[in-house]
């Protein structure tokens, strides 16, 4: 396609491994992030025109923990230069929307998140309204647990499901050199497990994850000399519904991905390959119906969310693997899809076409 | 710069206050939004997307508030930001929130911007969640101690512009602090906190929300009060160490206020520029500013403090609204600054209103002074004319 100067493109991701427990400090995995996705696209880093960077005080377990993060820059001379306490791919959002300003070509976003550094389920009680939800101890698995519990009522899906949702992602991620947890499974031996949070066992939930990532975006022609197939962001929309689980109408869908998702222009064409950001495994059941795909996406073939969970670097990671069904894999039109909150409260969706 | 044109067309804050007892946070933010769509003459309804700034989550205690806030702010179904890039944070959220509106992806959009300090321990925050925190006195007293001998500026500069901006905040019926009756003597006399600053020349630690409210041309020219354009803006970080960094003169703050004249067409900032809100927490940072951002030359800051040009009636007005050191949630403490720029060009400031403001400037700065937001803000389009 001739691009217009209103064409925004990812020409370039980086992941580091995930690991359990990382020994680099959040500012040396920034680092590394951003020195290989510049490396990647072959350019200089004082070509980048925004730096933009989602990170989360709380993980990371001190106030302005990315102030030192942006050490990883090379900040003289000064550069244009922000932060958001969200995913990484909201970090891209924001660089999506500062390349539209039309001054600057190449933007970079970067995610990290040391997640072992505490307990989740001590660490994210304090995610929650601090008045009525804290004070009780209300943590991101138990709600997800109550949320699978309407959805089992609903009669729209049973723990069997749950549990191959997590066989295929653990399978998929085989062939993943950045997964975490990988292998083959089988039903009946997930099932046999103790639960975690009753309907959850330990397979539902995320593993804990250390990891950044970093993307580069180009605008108009320029992502042609950073990528021979640049990966167009051609729809991409964000949402958010009420905290509380109980405000919502029905927690068996996702009112705010269909809008996003909507927004985006997810069913304007097909989707090849969708990477969905699903924490727990029986969400994934909930954001394909609301993302409105049908059997022909694939669907994380990186093994997605239940294969590395960095939270902070998850939903970038996403972005990432839909950009390389593209840029790296011939794929024409991939989905990339990013969520936060309790009972996926908030979501992003992203839609990227190649050239064809 | 930006691809459209962007108009502020209402604004709103809370009464600051040591401690907003009487409200949650969630009723805090939601003070200043109710005021904004006031001023805005519009509804919950009429916002397309909400950008939400504050200070790190340490202050109250609250991780990523944002998502719990997501009711208070109408923003359900809707999408909702979240900026934190320290002390500069206020102003970044204003810059995010007018991106949004001038690259098209939305026709009006609310940055909301708060701190509800007496929730937690700021100093605590402040010193990154660990003990023995110096806070930010002691970060910068040091930066303003050398900056006085450099410039050779007379020992009671720093007290001036204590009041000075607390006689503006006088004025200003949402400050924290009215100190109507302050004196050189009173700042002189109060205590010592982090040599030479004085406790009088120390910013209050305050509970507080502001709201700003963007739109497209076509809505700034509907709109049923004045509004304020934005001409342009500018987020410039350097790192908070390195070889050879000056931090009492930083290249990030020049950086960025050359971007921001070279955008509206600033060729002589002091003669041109209208008035200004800098991020002034403690007193010595007026002529600090002055002089990074090249609207005074080097060493000479400190007199324009000195002969007056920056009190209210003087010929470049700082800190009409008390500033920093009248109100500080740290958080909205650098959209207050963006604010009160926008109400001056307005006409809309009331008893602390520039008379003839057309083109405004406001900063807001953060970490070890090393993160600098701006943007300039005029009556019409072209205020140079």
């Amino acid at each position: 396609m001739a691009p217009s100067e209103n064409d925004i493109a990812i020409v370039g991701f980086a992941q580091l491994p995930p690991e359990r427990r990382s020994n680099l400090t959040e500012s040396d995995l920034v680092l590394r992030s951003t020195r290989e996705v510049i490396a990647q696209v072959g350019i200089d880093k004082s070509e980048i025109g925004f730096t933009v960077s989602g990170s989360c005080d709380y993980l990371s377990g001190q106030g302005f923990s990315f102030v030192q993060n942006t050490d990883a820059y090379g900040m003289v001379p000064a550069i244009n230069e922000s932060h958001v306490e969200m995913d990484g791919a909201w970090a891209m959002y924001e660089a999506y929307v500062r390349l539209l300003q039309g001054d600057i070509d190449i933007a970079m976003a970067v995610g990290v998140g040391k997640n072992s550094n505490s307990d989740p389920s001590t660490l994210f009680t304090v995610e929650f309204d601090p008045y009525y939800l804290t004070p009780l101890g209300t943590d991101t698995w138990t709600l997800a647990a109550l949320q699978a519990r309407a959805l089992i009522d609903s009669g729209k899906a049973t723990e069997r499901d749950f549990a191959e949702v997590v066989v295929r992602n653990r399978a998929n991620a085989k062939s993943n050199p950045f997964a975490q947890v990988k292998g083959d499974y089988s039903v009946d031996e997930l099932l046999a497990a103790d639960y975690v949070r009753n309907p959850l066992r330990r397979h539902d939930l995320p593993p804990t994850t250390d990891q950044a990532a970093a993307v580069i975006l180009a605008r108009g022609k320029r992502a042609y000399d950073l990528c021979e197939r640049p990966a167009w962001i051609t729809g991409i929309d964000h949402r958010i519904e009420a905290h509380l689980p109980t405000v919502r109408k029905d927690i068996t869908t996702s009112v705010s991905t269909r809008i996003a998702a909507e927004a985006a222009g997810v069913g304007k064409g097909p989707i090849d390959v969708a990477e969905i950001h699903a924490p727990f495994s029986f969400q994934e059941l909930i954001l394909r119906e609301s993302l409105g795909l049908d059997a022909s996406t694939e669907v994380n073939p990186s093994g997605g969310a239940l294969a590395a969970h960095s939270v902070m670097t998850v939903g970038l990671i996403r972005v990432g693997e839909a950009a390389n069904q593209i840029i790296k894999n011939g794929k024409n039109r991939t989905l990339a899809h990013t969520t936060s909150g309790p009972c996926l409260q908030q979501n992003l969706v992203c839609v990227l076409e190649g050239d064809q | 710069m930006s691809h459209q044109p962007v108009a502020i067309v209402g604004i709103g804050q809370t009464h600051h206050k040591r401690k907003r007892a009487d409200v949650s946070i969630a009723g805090l933010v939601r003070e200043a939004a109710q005021r904004a769509l006031e001023d805005a003459n519009m509804d919950w309804g009429d916002i397309d997307a909400v950008v939400l700034g504050k200070a790190p989550d340490f202050f109250e205690g609250v991780m990523k508030p944002e998502m719990y806030l997501a009711d208070a702010l109408g923003a359900v179904n809707k999408p909702m930001f979240r900026v934190h890039t320290a002390g500069s944070v206020g102003g970044s959220t204003g810059i995010v929130g007018s991106h949004l509106v001038s690259s098209g992806r939305h026709k009006r959009v609310l940055s909301l911007a708060f701190e509800k300090q007496s929730e937690g321990n700021a100093q605590f925050a402040l010193g990154g969640g660990k003990g023995a925190s110096i806070g930010a006195g002691g970060a910068f007293a040091p930066f303003i101690r050398s900056y006085i001998q450099r410039s050779g500026a007379p020992e009671d500069i720093g007290w001036m512009v204590a009041v000075k901006d607390r006689l503006n905040g006088a004025k200003n019926p949402y400050a924290h602090l009215k100190l109507a009756d302050i004196t050189i003597d009173k700042v002189k006399e109060s205590p010592m906190m982090w040599d030479p600053l004085r406790f009088l020349e120390s910013c209050p630690s305050s509970d507080g929300a502001c709201a700003v409210i963007f739109t497209d041309e076509d809505g700034g020219k509907a709109a049923s009060k004045p509004p304020a354009w934005v001409l342009a803006t500018a987020m410039k970080s350097e790192p908070g160490w390195y070889s050879g960094r000056d931090p009492v003169n930083p290249q990030a703050a020049h950086a960025c206020a050359q971007e921001i004249y070279k955008t509206v067409g600033i060729t002589n900032p002091r003669e041109q520029i209208d008035c200004a809100e800098l991020y002034v927490p403690f007193s010595w940072y007026e002529p600090m500013w002055l002089e990074a951002h090249e609207i005074a030359a080097p060493g000479e800051g400190w007199k324009m403090t000195q002969s007056g040009a920056t009190a209210l009636g003087g010929d470049f007005p700082v800190n009409m609204s008390g500033g920093v050191l009248s109100s500080n949630p740290i958080g909205a403490s650098g959209l207050l600054r963006f604010a009160e720029a926008a109400l001056q060009v307005r006409g809309l400031a009331e008893d602390h209103q520039v008379g003839g403001a057309n083109l405004a400037i406001a900063q807001a700065y953060g970490a070890n002074a090393q993160f600098f937001a701006m943007w300039a803000v005029g009556s019409s389009l072209n205020p140079l004319g």
